[in-house]
Order: structure tokens, then sequence, then C-alpha cells
């Protein structure tokens, strides 16, 4: 293990934490500025830690471990997942802040305090190595969301940040259960120890289901996900960029870290039952995507289909399929919180998410256009951009696990592409109808400034994806390796010989029926 | 050398692109065609090179792209025979297109944005064409189709170019199903997807067998129609075809160099470069045999009907990838390769000819308010009858002379007579409906012709022309514009008659004045006649002859000179038969539109059913309609009202709320001071449960 002379992990969240403080006892204009600076030192710790991250050195880095009482930890350390997981959290921050400069105009000593806060938790969350405080930090992740939403948010808040509570309160109950059942069978609470531990198939069955309940709802997946475009719709802009680029992560996230390593028989077991979710929230909520006139409904409903390609990625229990996974989040990290931007940018001149308002954008507002397209088209995962590479790769690794899985994750791309160039066309293309709409100025450079470094981003991530893939390898082989014994064979694998027909008889012919469309 | 070649057209759009504005028009429209100009001039020595034989093929690594297991995908450049084939028809028609385009676009307000887009499309169709595996073909594809997309929505104003648009993008993205579900398959049988390593490896899969979606399938064959599916939506077949008429919505520079030249005969390609793997699944050949054929002849007898002088050449394209398709089927890539480079040229020309009547006619594409330009505009005309003696084939069958589609029709006519006598299934069949076709091809194809360029002057009913003389001479003719519809072919319209004379007109011309084109709109045209006219006479012995196409493809396809062979000793009536129907198909041309013009509508009176048949496309839109779109909206409203609102939520937490609440109304009473009530219980309950458990242990 790389002992650190720097607690860098601590420091990063001391950081914001100390800001969030000193925000609430300052001015507006302080306050804002405190929280830039704040995001922008961690973000250069975050750049930091990444070059000082030694690839294919030890699996857990800048471990620190301080006992507090009990046997409650400050374990803290990281493992490439994380890395990048606290990556793409500092690196949204700053445009978070950003993005609230001028929309925020109530309280802004209290919303910075929030966001920093909530920066904190977050990198804590994937930084923390022991279960309890894992635990605390994920809960206590949802108090500054709950309070963006209800207080910042738009006029149907309440409903939006109740349906958020009662949602998120069912999984975390029974997830804390399930926790203090592992420390009392295993006789510890540090995260790595369990990821080896072998809990008894029995009780794996009933812990992987509990944990379960907490980060289905959080992925979302269907039907938890109903949470999901009412609390988009509500929050103000900065809120959805963190909601969708960081918080939808933790779930996938949990699965990587609790769900596959420490109960690999019972992921085995239910591997149907996240590939029917997956399968039905794919095809569903595209389908819902595209009758939605509410811009940020309708990116909601897509991200649901597209964390539907995380899980199923997640639980093809091969190399292709976790890293697609774990692509796909970093990917969809980047460009839903960039989509929310691109819907915020209007959002501040018009004061409605209404699509039909709008139309013939690209008239007077064309580098928002550019920007705007080049984010659709990530996001209906064109190669070239993050999340061809995440979805790629990801339905690659399904395919080996289940033809079927693949065949309809991939039937996601085709409705990808409906709902997300059918937004586009209402929006910015056609001819500028409304009045209000013609006024409306181009890009400031302030939102340029936002929106550039994630365009930067999305095309590194999709031309040179490596950077990204290298830090995580050595973390999906050996999650590989503790899944190898468990994994189910795949439906679809290489067979010597005539096909047979199958009982039926019909293979062939439906084989060709089936493709005659 | 190679990089330059590839990577140019990108440093051009990006310039371009960014730039807009701040560099102004000319700025942007020098840099792009200068690069592809450069890039033109790089390629031809390279294909010359392969020509002459001295030229072996080469891969340029650039870095590596994805890795994960036992996936390594790298950027790379391959150079080959087929690539450098592919070089010279995607740079010299860009090349070309973007002169043109200087004329053509002249007026526009946002040229950098359309050169960038052209050049955009050169560079993802270079790189589609240098790949050396599967992933880089496919960021190509999607790179293409993309610039499609781009340029068939450039008049982002019109909502018919944007529905067009949209319509290309996710027909293209169901192909993109296959292909994509093609290359997993492929990673998962082969361990790779590198191009060179599947073709080794595919003879030896011959035999074996997968499971795909619960069938027990042959490998190759499954494998080569998954990625055969990819390529009938990038070219057009059958089922898949529905959106590249609609893509006539885009500038007509950008329908010959994308909807003719290349990007469509993307699927062709392919099928060429994996053609070993389709050599080992003889049931996918048939597969391919038969939806060729079917487009072939589909496309054949909807282009008979149509009256958009782009539509016509848009089917006419979509019937020729059929021709393509069925003769890479039967096994002769070669000649389909043949075909896809005289095409090229002969079907560029003819959609930038027809450009510049559009040009001249003041944006009017209806065929029905042309004719008797042939004077007017005479570049234009030899241009456009350079193009259609290409394309219908004319050339002396026992002297060896001809002009391109000559060559190339005729190889694969040959080939499949020959491939069905060597015992392809299907062959026969594909060289009966070929020959059918090509009937129908010189048809529409003079049929084209005597509209536009014969006859009398039918200029005063269009409206486009009404507006221009409305603008040139105020409202002097405003009386005479609208009432009189054509008297030709008008189903959709009422068949009024009152002879191109009745508003007083006595000449139909209304006064206009079409005139030719501007030199940077001809010069393209007279360099692609010349192709036209000499690319077959010239090329067809490396292309498709037994001996020279063997040293020529140089494994790069899997050329059957077997075949090639068998195809020069077929029997004379099957060699005569393309320059006979091509003559058939003239005559009736010219009988019904310049001999006797009242022909058509008699025909079409004592055919109504099937005209209309024809002229609404076989219904395929109408089809996809009721069967897929209203589909998905309907059930999108449904999962969304029914699932989401009426049973997810109305059980999920808004039951739980009233089960909690009594009933009462929870929202009204809510403040949001509430909400740290909540937030504060939570985190109260959330430090009480942590505490209990630390201290437990």
């Amino acid at each position: 293990m790389i002992e650190s002379s720097l607690p860098i992990l601590s420091l990063m969240l001391a950081v914001p934490f100390v800001a969030a403080l000193a925000c609430l006892f300052v001015g507006d204009r302080a306050a804002r500025w405190i929280a830039l600076i704040a995001t922008l030192v961690d973000l250069a710790l975050g750049a930091v830690l990444w070059a000082n991250y030694d690839i294919g050195g030890a699996q857990w880095q800048f471990v620190e471990s301080i006992a507090l009482f009990g046997t409650f930890k400050w374990a803290l350390g990281i493992d490439g997942i994380a890395l990048m997981l606290i990556m793409l959290s500092v690196f949204l921050m700053p445009i978070c802040i950003g993005a609230s400069w001028v929309a925020i105009k109530t309280r802004v000593g209290l919303y910075m305090a929030c966001f920093l806060l909530m920066e904190t938790l977050m990198i804590g969350v994937f930084a923390a190595q022991d279960l309890f405080l894992f635990y605390i930090l994920f809960e206590a992740g949802l108090i500054p969301m709950y309070l963006i939403i209800g207080i910042w948010g738009g006029t149907n808040r309440i409903y939006a940040s109740y349906k958020f509570f009662l949602y998120t309160l069912l999984g975390s109950v029974l997830m804390l259960i399930a926790m203090l059942w592992m420390a009392n069978a295993a006789g510890t609470t540090d995260i790595p120890t369990l990821m080896q531990y072998d809990f008894p198939a029995q009780a794996q069955t009933w812990l992987w289901l509990a944990f379960f309940a907490s980060f289905a709802v959080k992925m979302p997946m269907w039907p938890v996900h109903t949470w999901l475009p009412d609390a988009h719709v509500q929050a103000p802009t900065a809120g959805s960029v963190i909601l969708a680029g960081v918080l939808l992560k933790m779930g996938g996230y949990g699965f990587l870290r609790f769900s596959l390593p420490m109960f690999p028989d019972a992921s085995a077991q239910f591997m149907w039952l996240i590939f029917g979710l997956s399968m039905v929230a794919v095809v569903y909520t595209s389908l819902v995507a595209l009758v939605q006139s509410d811009m940020k409904k309708l990116i909601a409903y897509s991200s649901v289909a597209h964390m539907a390609i995380v899980t199923a990625g997640l639980f093809a229990f091969n190399q292709q399929g976790i890293e697609g996974a774990i692509m796909v989040m970093l990917g969809h990290g980047l460009v839903s919180g960039a989509l929310f931007l691109c819907v915020g940018v209007i959002y501040d001149r018009l004061h409605t998410r209404e699509i039909a308002r709008y139309g013939g954008l690209a008239i007077n507002m064309p580098r928002y256009a550019l920007f705007f397209m080049l984010f659709t088209m990530a996001s209906v995962g064109l190669p070239g951009t993050s999340n061809f590479v995440g979805e790629f790769l990801g339905i690659m690794g399904i395919y080996q696990a289940s033809s079927w899985m693949a065949f309809v994750a991939t039937t996601g791309i085709i409705l990808g592409a409906a709902y997300m160039l059918y937004l586009y066309r209402r929006v910015v293309f056609g001819e500028l109808v409304h009045d209000d709409v013609r006024a409306m100025p181009d890009l400031s450079i302030r939102e340029w400034a936002l929106l550039a470094p994630i365009a930067a981003a999305v095309l590194w991530m999709g031309v040179y994806p490596e950077s990204f893939l290298a830090p995580i390898r050595g973390d999906v082989t050996a999650l590989t390796a503790r899944l190898a014994a468990t994994a189910p064979a795949g439906d679809a694998h290489l067979a010597i010989g005539k096909p047979k027909l199958t009982p039926k008889g019909e293979a062939l012919h439906g084989a060709a029926t089936g493709e005659g469309h | 050398m190679i990089k330059l070649i590839v990577f140019l057209p990108l440093l051009a759009a990006l310039v371009a692109g960014l730039g807009n504005r701040m560099i102004g028009n000319v700025v942007a429209k020098a840099i792009t065609t200068g690069a592809l100009l450069t890039s033109c001039a790089l390629s031809w020595p390279i294909f010359l090179a392969f020509v002459a034989g001295n030229a072996s093929p080469s891969v340029t690594p650039l870095f590596t792209w994805m890795q994960s297991g036992g996936l390594d995908i790298a950027w790379s450049l391959r150079v080959d025979t087929l690539t450098a084939v592919m070089l010279v028809v995607v740079t010299s028609v860009s090349s070309l297109v973007h002169i043109y385009s200087w004329g053509y676009m002249d007026e526009d307000p946002d040229q950098p944005r359309f050169f960038a887009y052209l050049s955009l499309f050169t560079f993802a169709m270079l790189m589609l064409v240098t790949a050396n595996n599967l992933v880089q073909m496919f960021f190509g594809w999607e790179g293409v189709g993309l610039a499609s997309y781009l340029l068939i929505g450039f008049w982002f104003k019109k909502p018919s170019a944007n529905a067009a648009a949209i319509k290309a993008f996710v027909v293209n993205r169901v192909g993109d199903l296959g292909f994509m579900l093609g290359i997993f398959g492929t990673f998962l049988v082969f361990g790779t997807v590198s191009i060179p390593d599947i073709l080794a490896a595919a003879p030896g899969m011959a035999g074996s067998a997968i499971t795909f979606l619960g069938m027990r399938l042959d490998t190759m064959t499954i494998l080569t129609l998954l990625l055969f599916v990819g390529a009938m939506g990038k070219s057009a077949q059958l089922g898949l075809h529905t959106w590249l008429p609609d893509a006539m919505e885009g500038p007509t520079p950008v329908s010959a160099l994308i909807h003719a030249a290349t990007m469509v005969t993307a699927g062709v390609f392919m099928v060429c470069r994996l053609s070993p793997m389709f050599e080992a699944a003889p049931v996918a050949q048939g597969f391919v045999i038969f939806i060729g054929a079917a487009t072939c002849l589909f496309a054949a007898t909807v282009a008979t009907t149509q009256t958009d002088i782009k539509r016509v050449i848009a089917y006419s394209t979509c019937s020729q990838l059929g021709y393509m398709f069925f003769a890479a089927g039967v096994g002769a890539y070669g000649a389909a390769m043949f075909h896809l480079f005289t095409h090229a040229f002969f079907k560029a020309l003819l959609f930038l000819g027809a450009g510049s009547v559009i040009h001249a006619m003041h944006h009017e594409q209806d065929m029905r308010y042309y004719g008797a330009l042939r004077k007017r505009i005479p570049l234009t005309f030899w241009a456009m009858v350079a193009g259609t003696l290409a394309i219908t084939g004319v050339g002396i069958p026992g002297l060896a002379v001809g002009f391109a589609g000559f060559w190339s029709k005729d190889a694969i006519l040959e080939s499949a007579w020959a491939a069905g006598s060597l015992g392809v299934e299907g062959g026969h069949l594909a060289f009966l409906v070929g020959a059918f076709a090509a009937l129908l091809t010189s048809f529409y194809s003079w049929r084209l012709i005597f509209l536009t360029f014969f006859g009398k002057a039918r200029w005063t009913q269009s409206e486009h022309i009404a507006h221009a003389l409305h603008d040139a001479h105020g409202d002097h003719h405003a009386d005479s514009d609208h009432d009189n519809p054509p008297s030709q072919e008008d189903a959709g319209h009422e068949p009024a008659q009152h002879g191109p004379a009745a508003a007083g007109l006595s000449d139909g011309t209304g006064g206009y004045h079409p005139h030719e084109s501007p030199w940077s709109m001809l010069v393209p045209l007279i360099v692609l006649s010349i192709g036209a006219v000499a690319a077959g006479q010239v090329f067809h012995h490396v292309f498709v002859d037994p001996e020279g196409g063997l040293a020529f493809w140089n494994g790069s396809i899997a050329f059957d000179a077997h075949l090639a062979h068998a195809s020069h000793e077929v029997p004379t009536w099957v060699m005569f038969t393309p320059f006979v129907v091509m003559l058939t198909g003239l005559w009736i041309a010219y009988n019904n539109y310049i001999r006797d013009p009242g022909a058509p509508a008699r025909f079409t009176a004592m055919f109504g059913p099937l005209y209309t048949f024809l002229l609404n496309k076989w219904y395929f839109d109408e089809l996809y309609n009721v069967i897929f779109v209203r589909p998905a909206f309907w059930f999108g409203r449904l999962f969304w009202q029914r699932g989401d609102v009426g049973i997810i939520d109305r059980f999920g937490p808004d039951g739980a709320a009233r089960a909690v609440q009594g009933g009462s109304v929870l929202t009204g009473r809510l403040q949001s001071g509430f909400l740290y009530t909540y937030a504060l219980v939570m985190l109260l309950g959330l430090a009480g449960l942590a505490t209990w458990a630390m201290v437990r242990f």
C-alpha cells in the first residue's frame, strides 16, 4: 500500500467542507467566489491525485486510516474505479457553481454551502473504506439534494423532494440492516476485507436483495425510477447536473463495490432479475422519452434507459461488460450533465422547459446549437464520443452473457436516436416563430466556459478512452477473477458442428423470417 | 501520405466549421476545397500504382483506441487495392462536388457550415474505407451517417428537410443494430475485430454453430446476415430504403456526393471487404442476391413514375445499388466494385447535371414543368446525355466499345448468368430480374432526358418560375401562374387540360430565360462526363478480367477468377440481352415522350391501380408509419400515463403517502420548512442507528 505523506483524500473532503461553513456566514457575492475557488482547488487536488495514482500498482492507494471510537474508523482509500468517479465529481462541481452564478438569487450562501457539502459527501462515498462511514456519507448525500430541490426548485418542488425521499428511505433502511448483519458475521467493517469475504450462499441472497433495494432506487432501475423525472424537472439546473452526473452513479458504484464482489453467488443467481428489469427499462423508458413535452423530463427518462445498460453491463460478469458499464457511467455523467446545462441555458432566458415554446435556435444561437448537437450525438452514442465507448464495450460484454439482453439493449440505441434527434429538431431547427425566442442571445462567455470543458472531455473519452480505461483495468480484472467461479455461461457460445434444430424444429425457419424484415 | 489524405479534410472541416463567420465564405471554401484537391491529388498515384501492379498493401498504425480484456482496437489506416479504389472515388467526387458547390451554393448565407459538413463527411468516409478493424469501420459508418443527417437537414428551417434528416438517421440506426450485433457476434466467435484476422479464420468456421436469440444457427450465416443488415441500411436496400428518396431534401451537391457516389455504396464496400466471410456462408449469399435483385427491380419500377427529377435519380441509385449487391451475392465482387466505381462517376454526373437544371430553372424540381431546355443549357444537356448513355449501358457488345455502365452492368449480368450456370442458386433469376430492370433503367433515364430537354416548354405552370418572373417583371404574369397544372402524368394533381398556351403565353416559357450554370459548376460536369464515357473502357481489364483482376485485387477481395472467366463465355443471347433491352427502353421512352406525348396519360388511365401503387412507392412509408412510428408514440404515452403515473406512482409513493396521511391533502399542507423536518429526522435517525451499530461492535 502506498502511504502518502499528504492525506490528500481527507484534504479533498476538508476543502469543500470548510468552504461550505464559510459560505453560510458571508454575503452572496463572496459565497459565490468561495464556492468557485474551493471547487477549483478540489479539482486541482483531483488532478494531483490522478497524476500520482500508480496504474498497475496496489489495488488500494492513498490509504488513510484513523480509529475514531469503537470499531469505527475514518478509513479512506481509492482504487481506479473510485478515482475515476471522484474525478467526475470534482470536474462537474466547478461547472455546477458556474451554472448557478446568476440563476440563483435567493439564499445564495446556503445554496453554495449545500453544493460544497454535497461535494464532500460524494468524494467521501467513493473513498470510504469503512462500511458505516460509507453508509453515513451515502445517505447524508441526499440531504443537501433534498434542500436544493425543496428550496430552489420549481413550482412543484415539494412533491418532487418528498417522492425522492420516500423512495430512498425504504432502500436505505434495508441496506443498513444488511450492513449490521454483515459486520456481525464477518467481524469487520473494512470494505476491502469484506470484498474478499465469502458469505454463506443462503445469506448472500438476502443481503444481495437488501443492497439491491437501495441501489436499484439510486440507479434508478425500472420500476422504481419515477422519482427521477420529477426530481430533475423541479431541481435547479446545477442540481440536475449533479443528480444526473454523480448521484445516479452511486447506485452503479454500489453494485460494483458491494453486490458483485461481496455476494458473487447471489449476483449470478439474480442475473436474470437484473437483465429482465434492464430490458424493460431500455424499451419502456425510451418510448416514454419519445412522447415527453418537457425537455428535462425527456432527458431524465433517457437517463433511466442509459442506466439500464450500466446495470446489464455490470451483471454480464466479464471484462468488457463491466468496463463498458463504468465508461457509460462516466460518459453519461458528462453528457447528461451537459444536456441539463444546455436546457438550463435556454431556461434561464425564457423560463420554460416546454419544448414547443422553442424552435429555430440555430438561427440566433449558432454556438449553442453546435454544443447541443455535440452532446445530442454523444447521447445517442455516436462513435468518437464518450458514450459510444461505454455502450459498445458494455453491450459487447452483455452479448457474451446473453444475446437477448444485447439485442434489446441495442434497440435502445435506435430509440435513443429517435427521441434525442426529435428533441433537437423541435428546439434548435425550424423557423423562429416566437418573438421572445428570437430575442434570445447566444451563449455568454460564462456559459461557453461551462460547456467547452465538458465537450473536450467527451471527445477525449471517445477518441482516446485508454486514459480512463487504464486505471480501472486492474480493478475490473480482480473483480472478474472473483466472479469467475460463479459467472453463468453465456447463451451464445460457439459450438462445433452443424446447427441442431431446436426441439420445436424451427430454428432455421425462424432465422430466415427473423432477418427478412 | 495516407495520413494527409485522411486528416486534411478533417482539419479543413474544423477550420471552416469553427471559424465559420469569422473567417468568411471565401476562406472557408478555399480551405476545404484546397484540402480535398490535395487529398485527391495524393490518392490517384496510389490507385495508379495498384493498377500498374507495383504497390503492396500497407497498414499505418496511429494509436490505441479501446482495450478491454481480449479486445484490442487501434486507430489505423489500411491501404490495399480495395481501399485505393475507394480513395480515388471518394476524393475525386468530393473535390468535384466542392468545386461545384462554389457555384451552386453561391447565394446561400451559410456557406462555411456547408463546406465544413462536406469535408467532415469526406473524412468520415475515408476513415471507413481505410479501416483495418470492424469498429473503426463502424466509426466511419456512423460518421458518414452524421454528416448525411446534417447535410440532409442543412436547410434546417424546412420542416420536410428536418423530417428527412431524422428519418435517414433513425432508419440507418436500424441497420446499425444489425451491424453492431454482427460485430459483437464476430468478436465472440473470433476473439478479435481485426478484419484480416477475421477473414483468415472465417473459412475455418464453416460448419460450426452459435446460438442467437435462442436459435441455434450456422455461425457464418448469422454473422454475415447481421452485418448485411447494416449494409442494407446504409445502402438503402429494400426494406430499409425509405430514407434515400427523402434524403433528396438536401442540397443537390450533397445528393451527388453522399446519396449517389459514396456513402450509399458503403454497404457494397463492406460486403466486398468482408467477402471471405460471405464466401463461407452460402445461405447469406443467397439472401444478398435476393435483396439485391428485389431492390433493383423495386426501385426501377418506382423510378418510372416519379416526377421530381432528383427522386427519379434517387430511385435509380437505389436500383443500381441492387445490381452491385446481387453481383456481390453471386460472388462477382470484382464486378460489384467495378459498377460501384463507374456508377460513382455517372451518377454523380447525373445528379450534378440535375442540379444544374434546377439551378437554371430557379429551384423547380418537377420535370412536368421542364421541357425544351436542350438549346437553353446545352452543356448541361450534353453532360446529362453522357451520364444517361453511361447508366443505360450503351455500347456494342461485339466490338467491346461502350460507355462506363456498359462495361460494369454487363459484367454484372453476365456474372450472374455464369454463376447460375455454375450452380449458384438464384444466379439465373438475378440475371433475368437485372435484365428487366435494365429495360426500366433505360426507359426512366431517357424519360428524364426527354421530359427535361425535349418537347415543348411547360415552365409557366411552375410556381418557382412564376416567382422568378414575378421578381423580375413585377406582377405582370401573376394571373397566369397557379391555375394551370401540367398535362403529363398528374396523378396527384387535377388533370385540367388547358394546354401549354392557355394563359396566352404561346411558347410556354412565360418569358423566363434559363441560364447556363457558371463555370465552377460546368467544369465538374465536364470532368465527370469524361469519367462516364471512358472509365469502363480504361479500367475494365483490371477490375473484372480473370487474369488482370486476380493480380489487381491481390487478395483484398475474394476475387473468383473462375467465375470471371465463365462470365466471358456466356451464351451470345445473354451477352446481347442488355443491349436489346437498352434499345427497347429507349424506344418506349421515345415513343411515349417525343413521338406521342399523349401516350403516358392513356397508359396511366388503363393501369390506374398499378400506376398509383408505383407512384406511392409501394406504400412503404405508409406501412412503416402504421407498424412502427405510430405504435411507438402510442406505447410511449401508454407507458407514461398508465404505467408510470397510473400504476407505479399510484400504488407506490402516492399510495404510501395516502396511507400515512389518511387521505388528507398532503401537498397542500407541506411547506418548504417541512423539508427541514424530514431532513433533520432522517439525519438524527441515521446518527442514532450508526451510533448503536458502532457501540455494539
